[in-house]
């Protein structure tokens, strides 16, 4: 009989971290990631979990920790959140760069200032452009399910590249859910014992790391990263599968469809929010109406063509964005318009930003959203959504 | 201790030919440069007992063991005498440069 319990996200993380068995752990907690890495220095201090839990002192440390260890060829694990995510940013592009297989968990919050400690997604855009994969969850089960995944793929010696798996904070984070908890024999199975990359640091072969590339070969080294993450996308959905036939539960591939065959606007969403969508548009179904949805779970690399075939060329797509790039748009509104240009779609795009702070989406905002792809409501390309004043 | 010297840079034509990540054999980004030096070192192999300390030290790479024979790696050694400081039976002395 699977186990089941009853756990948050950031619990359901720290399950998903013990089963896949790190070498390394190195964090510094910050709301609303602390519960995960304090559940998971308990499991180490419990002899539940068997690694070097390293309490840094700072999130720049944590990252370069992190960067220390897998270069040897540990199997290591950070978490982090908002502020403390931009305070490792530096590290970032340096651990994707070397190519070391870190997996990370950002419970994303609000960036100051104002100074605020809830959920939105403005934090994982600051690392859009740093090359790590970033994948996110839609609940708790997926969030533990994913830290297994994540290993396996940033382990894999043709993708190599550090995995950022984002979990909305508090919504996720703190909320409780029923979780099943995977058999260690069967994880164990699923992902083996980290097996070390070439080019990481062996006494037998010396190699130098993190080496100087002057204007001469610099720019290669940059687009031979850029093509290589493009593999990631097959294997993404290669990994899920055999995670479905191992343990009976599947996320799909980069961007997941939901009703969208038929329909003649679609919504897409990132994170938890899209549980909520997903009930307006069951909603709206029965009601007649052709409404679908785009649950965006991998956002690097890109997914364009997936994007493609989920939708039809003339359909009316809706971005909701739990963040702002001030002074343009939500950043995944800029991202699915790029590729929806690149698709030769001809379907209108509407932005619509709303969660901000850790303000409600509600299931009545998403309705009115979809009034508005629909073609009930007018609206400006850009809106707000359930704001507490006048524009 | 795997002995070797430090090479030329490695010719890359094609993505491929970029080694994974940063991470590659060291190898000297300079062409020939040993125009800087005033004073070479020169090894005494029958005074040397082969100890590592001057391959340790050198902060070019310039030396490495050949065969049996420690060698200096006379198109990269700036000079510096770190190797005739260090070593322990004085089999290195730096002679001026006559060229």
């Amino acid at each position: 009989m699977p186990k089941y319990d009853f756990l948050n996200g950031n619990e359901a993380v720290a399950y998903g971290v013990k089963l896949s068995r790190p070498h390394v752990v190195s964090a510094y907690p910050i709301t609303p990631q602390t519960k995960a890495v304090e559940k998971i220095a308990q499991f180490v201090q419990d002899g539940d979990l068997e690694c070097e839990y390293m309490h840094v002192e700072s999130e720049h440390s944590a990252m370069s920790c992190a960067i220390g260890s897998s270069s040897v060829g540990a199997r290591t694990f950070t978490a982090t959140s908002s502020q403390g995510l931009l305070y490792m940013l530096e590290g970032l592009p340096y651990a994707s760069g070397a190519r070391l297989p870190i997996v990370m968990m950002n419970a994303n919050r609000s960036i100051a200032t104002p100074w605020n400690i809830y959920g939105d997604q403005m934090d994982a855009m600051f690392a859009l452009p740093t090359g790590w994969i970033q994948i996110f969850v839609e609940d708790a089960q997926e969030a533990l399910d994913m830290m297994i995944q994540s290993f396996k793929l940033a382990e894999d010696h043709e993708i190599l590249t550090p995995v950022m798996v984002n979990m909305d904070g508090f919504v996720l984070s703190h909320t409780y859910e029923k979780v099943q908890i995977p058999e260690q024999k069967d994880v164990d199975d699923f992902l083996p014992e980290i097996v070390t990359a070439p080019h990481l640091m062996q006494d037998e072969n010396p190699m130098s790391m993190c080496i100087s590339a002057g204007n001469k070969h610099n720019m290669e080294f940059k687009i031979k990263q850029h093509k290589e993450m493009e593999k990631a996308f097959e294997k993404f959905e290669e990994i899920d599968l055999e995670f479905e036939k191992k343990f009976g539960r599947g996320y799909g591939s980069a961007i997941v469809g939901y009703c969208h065959e038929d329909a003649e606007c679609l919504l897409v969403t990132a994170g938890s929010v899209t549980g909520t969508a997903k009930n307006v548009v069951d909603k709206l179904r029965k009601a007649g109406k052709k409404v679908g949805l785009l649950k965006l779970r991998m956002i690097r690399p890109f997914p364009i063509k997936l994007l493609k075939e989920l939708c039809s060329n003339n359909s009316t797509i809706g971005v909701l964005d739990k963040n702002i790039s001030f002074g343009y748009e939500g950043s995944l509104f800029t991202n699915i318009n790029s590729a929806l240009k690149q698709n030769n779609h001809i379907g209108e795009t509407y932005n619509f930003i709303g969660g901000i702070g850790g303000r409600d989406i509600t299931p009545e905002n998403i309705e009115e959203m979809f009034d508005v792809l629909l073609g009930n409501k007018k609206a400006e390309k850009i809106s707000f959504y359930n704001m507490r004043c006048e524009l | 201790m795997k002995d070797f010297k430090v090479k030329k840079a490695p010719k890359l034509e094609k993505l491929s030919d970029f080694p994974m990540g940063s991470s590659c054999e060291s190898f000297n980004i300079t062409e020939i440069n040993a125009g800087w030096r005033v004073f070479k070192p020169v090894l005494d192999v029958d005074k040397c007992v082969n100890c590592y300390r001057c391959y340790l030290v050198c902060p070019e790479g310039a030396i490495h063991k050949n065969n049996d024979k420690f060698e200096i790696d006379e198109d990269f050694c700036k000079g510096c005498g770190l190797c005739a400081h260090e070593c322990k039976v004085n089999a290195i002395s730096m002679i001026k440069e006559t060229k």
